[in-house]
């Protein structure tokens, strides 16, 4: 094992702790504890935000739930002219 | 007022039969009423912890079905006089424990002692709602692993739903104990740290036990850890939970690796 290897190999718990909040985050939604909407509204605008620069009330997430049939509507609004990142 | 405190984790192995043990003797030995209550029906081990297996006579189920009376069924520790214990029993019939008759021999604890140390069995089903039920505190007992703090987080979610409590619309303190930590491994990132814990779980941290032999050892004894050795990291920790819960504002140290870079590369090199 190279030098790098065995000081590297072992941090794996940064990894625990991403996967767990992203798991329990949709767990607790599913549960009735959180709000799924606003969840989603959060990861949503985190990945827009790497590409293109949004106003954070420009994104709207709504979460209908029917007894047969849930719905979610997303609704982004984007600049005038995309001002993309690193383009 | 008594106090009625549930011992939980949902997951298990994580050590919620070492801490009602260590707790509640340590209660005692502030000078409290203490009794703690073996939930693990079919499972009981409590009793055993506690150095106590060999005099049980009656217990919690003869004693909820009314074959036996509450006094019958206590058994008082040898070592500190205001400790007392309420074995499970071994059957394996789930539906020994009845919702109301829980609640009767709850509400009758409840005059005797100070505090009642409900150890909770593992999982989410019956016995494990039942154990906290009437309980006014929880102890979510958590390890530091990434399925011990998922169950912890679902337990949380369980009691502020499922409690007696809960349904009135009161609330329910709960505290995180977590148990086995390996400061070294932490330091080293393979396990995840305090901060981490806390951010996820986002309840008050009640104390911090490391992982360490003294458990083992206490427990082959029968002894809880807090008689056997209070000098030890692990029975400081759970002495200094006690006081917590009594109310002492005491400040929780993150444990730190003692050994140093050589013993750690020759330790690396053998496991
Ligand atoms: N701080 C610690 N350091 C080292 N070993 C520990 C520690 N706490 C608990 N253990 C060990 O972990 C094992 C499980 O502990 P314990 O029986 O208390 O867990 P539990 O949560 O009650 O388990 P179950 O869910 O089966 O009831 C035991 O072997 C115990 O000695
Ligand atoms: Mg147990």
């Amino acid at each position: 094992m190279s030098l790098f290897g065995f000081f590297s190999r072992q941090r794996t718990a940064p990894v625990a702790r991403e996967r767990l909040k992203f798991l329990l985050a949709h767990e607790r939604a599913l549960d009735g504890r959180s709000d799924l909407a606003a969840i989603l509204q959060e990861e949503i605008l985190a990945v827009i935000a790497k590409h293109i620069t949004v106003d954070r009330d420009k994104v709207h997430v709504k979460l209908d739930r029917g007894s047969s049939v849930s719905t979610l509507e997303i609704d982004i609004e984007m600049p005038g002219a995309p001002d993309l990142k690193g383009g | 007022m008594a106090k009625v405190l549930v011992v939980t984790s949902g997951k298990g192995g994580v050590g919620k039969t070492t801490t009602s043990a260590a707790l509640g003797a340590a209660l005692a030995q502030l000078g409290q009423n203490v009794v703690v209550v073996d939930f693990d029906v079919g499972l009981r081990n409590l009793d055993l912890i506690m150095g106590a297996e060999r005099r049980v006579v009656y217990d919690l189920v003869n004693v909820v079905q009314g074959d036996a009376k509450l006094a019958q069924a206590l058994i008082r520790d040898k070592r500190v006089e205001s400790l007392s214990l309420l074995p499970a029993s071994q059957t394996r019939d789930k539906d020994a424990l009845t919702p109301e008759g829980v609640e009767r021999v709850v509400g009758e604890l409840r005059e005797k002692f100070d505090w009642i140390v409900c150890d909770s069995p593992a999982g989410i089903e019956r016995g494990a709602t039942l154990a906290m039920r009437h309980a006014d505190i929880a102890v979510v007992v958590t390890n530091p692993e990434v399925s011990s703090v998922r169950d912890s987080d679902r337990i949380i979610g369980l009691l502020d739903s499922k409690t007696a409590r809960a349904e009135a619309g009161d609330k329910i303190e709960k505290h995180l104990l977590l148990t086995r930590y390996d400061a070294g491994r932490a330091a080293r990132g393979e396990m995840l740290k305090v901060d981490d814990v806390l951010e996820i779980l986002a309840i008050p941290l009640l104390g911090i036990i490391p992982d360490s032999e003294e458990v083992l050892r206490a427990s082959n004894l029968g002894c809880p850890v807090t008689l056997h050795n209070p000098a030890s990291a692990p029975a400081r920790a759970y002495a200094d939970a006690a006081r917590r819960l009594m109310g002492e504002t005491i400040e929780i140290v993150v444990p730190i690796e003692r050994k140093g870079l050589m013993s750690r590369l020759f330790g690396r090199s053998v496991a």
